[in-house]
Parts: C-alpha cells; structure tokens; sequence
C-alpha cells in the first residue's frame, strides 16, 4: 500500500464522517417529514386513503386564492426589486475606487440583514406606526396617518417586499460583489482599451457573466419567498388581527393543522407550495443556465 | 424570514414540512399511548383512574398567577403545579392549538386551563378526530349545582353546549356606558338614555366640541360593544355546529348608520383603545364611551393610559335603543376548564371552584367583576368604597344580567372577522352600512370552514 492510497483512504472516511452528520439531520428534519407530508396528504384524519380529498378542499377554500394572490404578488414586487437593486448597486459598489467608502458601504448594506428576522419585523412595526416611526414626516406624505391606513390590505405585498429586501438584499449584495471580483481583470481592461465606459461594462460584460449568479439569488430568493410566514403572522397579532393570520399560504397551512385540528389539510397545502416552488426554480434554473458547464 | 442563507433545497422542504417534521418526533417519542385506564365514571364522561394525591398542573395567564398564588395560600396540602402561558389571549388560540397536540400525543394535558376567551366550550366539548373531548363536564356532579346556581344569571352562557357546563366564568365583561362626569357637567350635557339619544349628543359634541369623543370603533370587539347591544343577528348560534347570520336585519342596519354618522364627525375614532396614538390624542377626551367593565381599569384608571383622575369617572346603565328594554353585549370574560383526562378531578375542581368563587381571589385580587354573583357584589362594594368613581357602581351589576343572549359562541372568531374585514373597509372610508354584505359573507365563510352549518 503507497503513502498516496492511504491518504485518499483516510479522506474517503473523513469525508463520510462529516457528510454523515448532515445526511442524518437531513433524513430527520428534511426528507422524514417531507414524506410524512406527502402520507398526510394522501390520507385522511383516520390514515384511510382520501386521493386528492385534501387537494381539493384546500383549493376550494375561501381563503385560498387570496392567499396565492397575496404571496404571488408579494413575490413579483420583492424578486423584481431583488434582481435590479442588487445588481445595480453591487456593480455601483464595485465600481467605486475609494476603498474605504466601498468597504463601509457594504458594511451598511449587509447591517440589517444580522438581525434575526422576527426582531427586524418588530422594528418595522415602529417605523410604519405613523406615531412612533421616525419617518412619519414621509408617511405623511403619502397620507397615512394612522397605523390601520399603512396597514390597509393594498399595501401589504409592497410592505413586506420592502421588510424582506431591507433584511436579505445586503448579503446578496455582498456576494455579487465577490462575484464581480471573479472576473478576471484581463477582460475589464480589454473591454476598456476598446472603448468600453463604465455603463457599456456592465451592461456587456459584467451584468451577463452573473447570470448565473443571479439566478442562484432567484432560486433561493423564491424558496424563501414562497414560504412567507413570520412577517404577516407578526404584523397579524401586533395589529390584533386587521392583518388577517391566514394572509400567506404557509399561514393557511398553519391555520389548518393548529386551528382546525386538520393536519391532512395543512400536509395538502404545503405539497402544492413544494410543486410551486419546484416549478418555479426549474424557469430559473432553465433560464439562468445554472447547471451548464464553462 | 426571507434570508439568502437559510435556503438550500433540502432546508426549504424542511421549513415548508416543518410543522409537520416536530409531529414526527413527537409521534415517535411519545409512542402514541393512548388512556387505555379510562372508563365512563359518574360523572358523565370517561375518566382516568383517579388519584387523590396526584399533583395537578394548572396552566394559567400571568394576570391569573395570583389566583394560584391564593389558592396554594389557602389549600397548602394540594399538590400543584403552575404554568404560565399566553392564555389564548389576542386570538393566538394557543390553548386549543396544545390541547390538539396533546390529543396526538395521547398524554400530556394539564388538569386546569384558565383561557382569556370565552368560546373555548365550542371546540373542548366536542370529540376531535376520534379523540375524547378535552373538557369535563362540570354540571353533572363534579360542581355541585349550588355553586353553579349562584353564578349571575347568563355567566355561564358562553360554558354551556347542550344544556351541559365545560367551564366556569372567572369575571364577566358586560358593556356599560362610561361617562366624563366632570366633562359632561361642564358642557352642560346629560347622561343619555338611549341610543338615539346618544347619537344626537354625539351630533352636538361634533358641532360645539369638537375633538372629544364619546367612542371608539377600531377594537375587534366594537362589534360586541354595538352591534350585540343592538340585537344584531350576526353570531346567533344554535347549535354545536348551527349559526345563523343576517347582517342585513333592522337591527344591525340601525347601529351601522348611527356608527357612520358618528365615524364620519369624529366623534367615535376607528382607533384602537389599546394603541399610544390614542392614548396621545384623546387623554382628556373621552367624553364618554360604551365598553365592557373592564374598560375601568384597563383604560380610563390606568396611568398607562388615559389616566382619569378620581371622582371625575361615572358608570352609567347600558343604552337601549328607544321603546326597547336596554340589552347590552359582552367583550370576553375569561373562563377555567378541567380537564376529562384529569387523574386527581378533585383537585381540580376545587381549584377551579376556589379561583371563580373564593374572596381571597375574585374579592381581594382579582381585577374584573366576579361571575360569581355573591363575589361580583362583594367586588361592587370594595370598588366603590374606593372612591375613584363619581357614581355608584349599580349599573354594572345591572347589566350584568341583561347580557342579550341572541350572540353566541361559536369555534370561529367574531373578533378576527372584523379586525380584518371591518376596520380595514372604515379605515379606507367605506360607510358601516355598505360593508354589512360584506361582513355577512365574511361571517358565513369562517363559519362554513370551522365546520357549521350557516342559515
């Protein structure tokens, strides 16, 4: 046996060693309860098998298409914004020679997004409260005088599209940064010496090779999205129910397992919002080229 | 929550299953064991086998850790255990959403719940899935009747489903009119009889003071406040899975153009009592405001709040709208459960009998009028030889018994309906009376998913 056998050997094992831990917490907390979901669905609340019972009373409920509607929009606004900004701004960002200027910018952009999610709804029910916000001069401006008028069922989809990119977009906007960094130097300059300005580079050059970038933050962007939760269920219980706690489908879901006592119902919901979610990374994936090869 | 870092594919099928994924394991660890032990014991439902010296764990809000302090005072030799959680309160439903786990789990229910609602008989007196319900029944033997009797004429109401009691009242929130006595003087107003009256000084406040208020419609109970006392036919249940619904009556036509009137002068604010926007704008401007009992403490004798000096504050009868005997409605009163699969009942009951009708408890502590009648006149008497109000307290043990009981208590909330369909639609200027449809609609569908039938 060589010196080289043995290493590999004993990386073999290392590698399963640190791989097995997580297989195991994925089996447990991942794939487990996703086909527990999945034999829920299916069944009813004795285990007999119930076809698509459960599909369709969820469908037919009242409070599901204003749920789809509410995340749908909520996801268009907050993607959409997601997209832009961050590119934009990462490119601004790295576009800017000053060291220390670019550095403490991104310091600023990634801040909001070290507070834990619920903390930072929380210091959102402040801001958007007309008598405590310290920006009550602009929600003025826009005639809001009260907490009831921000909060009215119109603005909700913009409002927790703003909490979501106050909080996520930072850390995206980081990494694209790296992935500017990536590019390599010798094609920047190339452009340049053609003639490229600024504009033209990112437009040409840079913004086309973080596709794939930026389909991965779609990808993830989404899967997070589609589950929208802790925003609406907190903004629910501080506005004591005028933001309704069935406003999401991950709520709706909520709402049917703990509320109605219909887990079956619930396992229904959150499989369809697995297919939606599925069906909608596959147009990223599809379209951002993630999986193909340099 | 929408986080770049928490989202991996395997992550998000975790989140999207997640509740699911604790049911797993706790399915797993618990074994499923169900109370095989149990037989139908005398009192009317399956008992577990009972065990005098068996600790009873009682689960209770913070406000209610006094009555559990008290009793443990009074009973030292009964083994007990205290909880603290949310006590069901602002619609978390936490009580229910426990109890159903437990039903999984097959064990794991405390002997005493106090929840701050009072439609928990709905859903703890009836089987889920299969499982036995999780609330005793407490009148066929395990309180004595005597007790039950003494209780104000329609407390326990909201406890009782099929002629049979599921809990016992711990205070009663029956609506009364508050009034500025100090204010009302000073303007040379009087203390309104009726409804119509009501609105009519609501007309002249508007004209010759305005900014004050003489209520409020932004609390998800302004439709108990209102429309209860109006004899609206919005909640009439009529059976454990029946309700009946017609926003479109007299009776809820009346009270919703008299509200628009009022809404529209400033004179009644779709502002919410609990908010520091009212307190900022409408400290020292309350002429006067129907509410429930509690609105003494809670608001108007609460340095938190509106901070109403003493002798300034009067309590009037509720309003009756003219030509009718006056009805008013309810805002919670909280309730005390025991539980079916208590192993020590004994126990149990006497807590929940010592924490609804002891003096030490309802007389000396606690902060709501007593559902316990003998209590609740013994509380009258402590609050008024307080000498913070202008008037006696009279009206209040009044209306107790004049809760109109065509307003039921049904699983679904009444509550989040309006929260969530009213104050929006009046926060962007609809008039009440056009949202009536609405609100009917609204009322039907909640209904029709909590499992009732809806005439």
């Amino acid at each position: 046996m060589t010196m080289v056998d043995r290493t590999a050997r004993q990386r073999g094992a290392m590698s399963y060693g640190f791989v097995s831990l997580y297989a195991v917490l994925t089996l447990a907390f991942g794939i487990l309860p996703a086909l527990y979901a999945l034999y829920l669905a299916f069944t009813d609340a004795e285990g007999g098998f119930a076809g698509l019972a459960n599909f369709s009373k969820v469908v037919g409920d009242f409070r599901f298409w204003p749920a789809v509607t509410h995340v749908a929009l909520y996801l268009l606004i907050w993607l959409g914004a997601l997209v832009v900004l961050v590119t934009v701004l990462a490119v601004i960002v790295h576009a800017i020679r000053v060291r220390w200027l670019s550095r403490t910018l991104r310091f600023v952009f990634y801040l909001p997004g070290a507070l834990a999610g619920a903390s930072s709804v929380m210091l959102w029910l402040f801001v958007l409260d007309p008598t405590a916000s310290p920006v009550s001069g602009l929600l003025g401006l826009f005639g809001f005088e009260s907490f009831v008028q921000v909060i009215v069922p119109g603005n909700l989809p913009v409002i927790f599209a703003i909490i979501a990119f106050w909080t996520g977009a930072g850390g995206w906007i980081v990494i694209m940064y790296g992935a500017l960094n990536n590019i390599s130097a010798e094609v920047i300059e190339a452009a340049r010496v053609d003639g490229a300005g600024a504009v033209q580079i990112a437009w040409r050059i840079q913004i086309p090779m973080l596709r794939k970038w930026i389909a991965y933050m779609g990808i993830m962007s989404l899967a997070a999205g589609t589950q929208l939760f802790v925003e609406p269920q907190l903004l629910s219980q501080a506005s004591n129910a005028i933001v309704p706690n069935d406003y999401s489908l991950n709520q709706l879901a909520y709402q049917y397992a703990f509320q109605q006592n219909d887990f079956n119902g619930a396992a229904a919901i959150s499989l369809l919002l697995l297919v939606i979610a599925l069906a909608l990374s596959a147009v990223f994936v599809t379209r951002g080229g993630l999986f193909e090869r340099d | 929550m929408a986080r770049f870092r928490r989202a991996s594919y395997v992550r998000s099928l975790l989140t999207i299953t997640g509740s699911v994924g604790v049911l797993a394991l706790a399915l797993a660890g618990c074994g499923g064991g169900s109370d095989d032990s149990a037989t139908t014991g005398s009192y009317g439902f399956p008992q577990a086998t009972q065990d005098d010296k068996a600790t009873i764990t009682v689960w209770v809000d913070a406000d209610r850790t006094k009555a559990a302090d008290a009793f443990k005072k009074a009973n030292p030799d009964v083994p007990i255990e205290v909880v603290t959680y949310d006590g069901s309160a602002n619609g978390s439903n936490s009580f229910r959403t426990k109890m159903q786990l437990f039903d999984r789990a097959g064990s794991g229910w405390p002997d005493v719940v106090f929840s701050s609602q009072n439609n928990d008989a709905a859903w703890a007196s009836q089987k889920s899935n299969g499982k036995q319900a999780f609330a005793a029944v407490l009148s066929d033997g395990l309180v004595a009747q005597d007790t039950l009797d003494q209780f104000t004429k329609g407390a326990l109401n909201p406890c009782t489903v099929e002629g049979k009691v599921y809990c016992l009242r711990n205070d009663l929130a029956q609506v009364v009119l508050f009034y500025n006595k100090a204010l009302l003087d000073k303007f040379g107003y009087q203390v309104p009889k009726t409804w119509q009256e009501y609105q009519a000084l609501g007309e002249k406040v508007a004209q010759e003071h305005p900014g004050y208020i003489i209520g409020t419609v932004g609390d998800a109970f302004a439709p108990e406040i209102y429309f209860w006392s109006s004899k609206c036919q919005a909640n009439d249940v009529t059976g454990p899975k029946a309700v009946t619904v017609n926003t479109g009556s007299p009776e809820c036509q009346r009270v919703a153009s008299m509200l628009d009137v009022l809404v529209k002068n400033g004179t009644t604010p779709n502002i919410s009592v609990f908010t520091p926007e009212f307190v900022k704008k409408y400290s020292g401007m309350v002429l006067m405001a129907p509410g429930p009992a509690w609105y003494s403490g809670a608001i108007f004798n609460n340095p938190e709040s509106l901070k109403v000096p003493a002798g300034q504050l009067g309590v009037a009868a509720p309003l009756a709208w003219a030509g009718e005997e006056a009805v008013t409605g309810n805002v919670g009163g909280g309730t005390w459960f025991v539980s079916s699969h208590s192993k020590n009942l004994k126990a149990a009951e006497s807590f929940v009998r010592f924490a609804t009708t002891a003096d030490e408890y309802q007389v000396e502590v606690a902060p709501g009028y007593p559902a316990y009648a003998p209590a609740g006149a013994k509380w009258v008497k402590k609050q008024e030889e307080s000498k913070y109000y202008a008037t006696d307290l009279q009206a209040v043990v009044e209306a107790g018994t004049a809760i109109w009981s065509g307003w039921g208590s049904g699983i679904f909330s009444q509550e989040a309906i309006w929260a969530k369909t009213m104050t929006p639609g009046i926060a962007s200027g609809k008039s009440l009376v056009s949202l009536l449809p609405e609100w009917q609609t609204a009322i039907k569908n909640q209904a029709q998913v909590d499992g009732y039938t809806v005439k």
